[in-house]
């Protein structure tokens, strides 16, 4: 039995943009790591991506029968969505373990609802 | 009859819980199945007389129910996902399916406790959790404690215990590495519900000691099923210590009596012979010391020098003053310097405090506290019109009532 999880990375996407090729590269060595980490702790990773920036963004509101589309993310924050994980875990707890060994982000687990619209 | 059957509650009720959840795999369910096990208690114990083994009698008529419901249930499928149970639980949960009548109960309470008070839940919801899985309180009991309505709160229960269930919030005591971090999430969710009693926040009464009662019983609990922390042992200090004084704390009217003028004789001298005693035992290994035990035990070392003095003329407010910044440099907190400034005041004079008070309003604001301490110490400096100032600040920040006819009538007294 296991749950999926959707794992959102989100972090400064200034200070990404100014680190050196040495910071880079840990954060990338960590994200090499990180089927190992899930692997000891049981948990299978199904899916997941490193997103472009979000002045690439493009967000469409649709109210009735009226579309805007407008420039950026859908709402401006401090830390911006980066990319994601999409996991396959026993537990919380396996899931809070693993993802520490990420890089410095912000992240938000969230359990994938497996009937959505109910059942 | 009714006391045999409230004591089996207070007893029972929460392993019954643990291993329900543990056999089931649903909180709501198990929840559910030990309340009606006691309301069918309710009506044939009085007939047939208590079983020789309560506990097994409630367990098998608990677990009758589950299973009766899960299959009325049938193939409507449910929409929360199971609890995270681990095999062996899940095996040891379900042996004895008709326990025999000398069996003792496994107790996987420590279970319950740490999946209510996971660090993934909201404080308030854990607390109610706690009060509701573990101490077997009803909802109605606690929605009245925590001046909620009982649609509120069983609106909070549910929440908390879907949360749980749908975020994979495992049925399991952590790894003994993560042990020390989630012992102290407990432990806060303890203090929470103690705390709350100790000084409400809102209504009319100034203290509720029942839920005093609740947090110390969860303390003693969590002290017996995890033996030999420093921590725990601390906050149960601490927390004996406070509640000893619950009965001076408030005068015939309801209203606040303060430390200096309670009637000492009304303080629970057992409470604070235990308290102290618990404190011996507390920081023996001054290496393996959290943060978290140090603090507790800053603050129960505190509460101890208060409750061990004959008046408060004659308190070592010196070594008060010293814990308080000790405990200040720990958790820079401005209501630690609070604290600090009237223990200070009175080991080293009003002037002295006066400073520690500066910044405070900005980092506390709408707190009535900060005005009274000042209105006291310029009181003490000879200012009364800058003092009777400040406590107009004060009972117009003032929360509570009993705390508003303090103040109104410390402002008369000046």
């Amino acid at each position: 039995m296991t749950i999926r999880y959707v794992v959102l990375l989100y972090d400064d996407e200034a200070a990404g943009e100014s680190a050196t090729p040495d910071e880079r590269r840990r954060i990338m060595d960590r994200h090499g790591a990180f089927p190992r980490v899930c692997a000891e702790h049981g948990i299978a990773i199904a899916g997941g991506e490193a997103l472009q920036t979000s002045d690439t963004a493009t967000t469409l509101r649709r109210r009735g029968e009226e579309i805007t589309i407008t420039d950026g993310p859908f709402a401006e924050t401090a830390e911006q969505l980066g990319g994601f994980y999409l996991l396959d875990a026993p537990d919380l707890d396996s899931v809070l373990k693993a993802i520490a060994q990420l890089p410095e982000y912000s992240l938000e687990v969230r359990p994938v609802d497996p009937a959505p619209g109910g059942s | 009859m009714n006391d045999a059957i409230e004591s089996a509650a207070r007893e029972h009720w929460g392993h019954l819980v643990a291993l329900l959840a543990g056999q089931f795999r649903r909180l709501d369910l198990a929840e559910e199945c030990v309340q009606e096990a006691f309301t069918a208690a309710a009506r044939h114990w009085p007939r047939d007389g208590v079983p020789t083994n309560p506990p097994a009698w409630l367990l098998t008529t608990a677990r009758r129910r589950a299973i009766d419901v899960i299959r009325r249930e049938g193939a409507t499928a449910r929409r929360l996902p199971d609890l995270v149970v681990d095999a062996e639980l899940a095996k040891r949960a379900a042996a004895d399916a008709e326990p025999s009548d000398g069996a003792a109960i496994p107790d996987e309470r420590l279970r319950l406790m740490f999946t209510c008070c996971h660090p993934a839940m909201p404080a308030a919801g854990s607390a109610a959790l706690v009060l509701r899985l573990v101490a077997g309180l009803t909802v109605g009991e606690i929605a009245r404690l925590f001046l909620v309505s009982e649609p509120t709160m069983a609106a909070r229960i549910t929440r908390a215990k879907r949360k749980i269930a749908a975020a994979g919030i495992p049925f399991a005591v952590p790894a003994l590495d993560d042990l020390p971090a989630r012992r102290d999430t407990v432990l806060a969710v303890i203090y929470l519900v103690f705390t709350e009693g100790y000084s409400a926040t809102a209504g009319p009464a100034a203290i509720r000691p029942e839920l005093g009662d609740e947090a110390i019983r969860l303390a003693r609990l969590l002290d017996r099923l995890l033996p030999g922390d420093d921590a725990t042992v601390a906050l149960l200090a601490l927390m004996l210590l406070q509640h000893s004084r619950r009965e001076a704390r408030v005068g015939a009217a309801g209203e606040i009596v303060l430390l200096a003028d309670q009637d000492r004789s009304r303080w629970h001298a057992a409470e604070i012979a235990e308290g102290v005693a618990l404190l011996d035992r507390v920081g023996r290994d001054r290496a393996t010391v959290t943060p978290t035990a140090r603090r507790y035990e800053l603050q129960a070392r505190i509460a101890a020098a208060h409750a061990t003095a004959p008046d408060a003329a004659t308190t070592d407010w010196t070594a008060i003053a010293g814990r308080y910044e000790e405990l200040e440099q720990i958790t820079a907190s401005p209501v630690v310097r609070l604290n600090r400034a009237v223990a200070v005041a009175e080991a080293d004079g009003p002037l002295v405090a006066f400073e520690l008070l500066d910044g405070l309003d900005a980092v506390l604001p709408g707190r009535h506290d900060v005005h009274v301490v000042r209105a006291e110490l310029l009181a003490r400096l000879g200012c009364r019109d800058e003092a009777a100032g400040e406590l107009d600040r004060a009972i117009e920040l003032a929360a509570n009532e009993a705390t508003r006819h303090l103040l109104e009538a410390r402002r008369a007294g000046l």
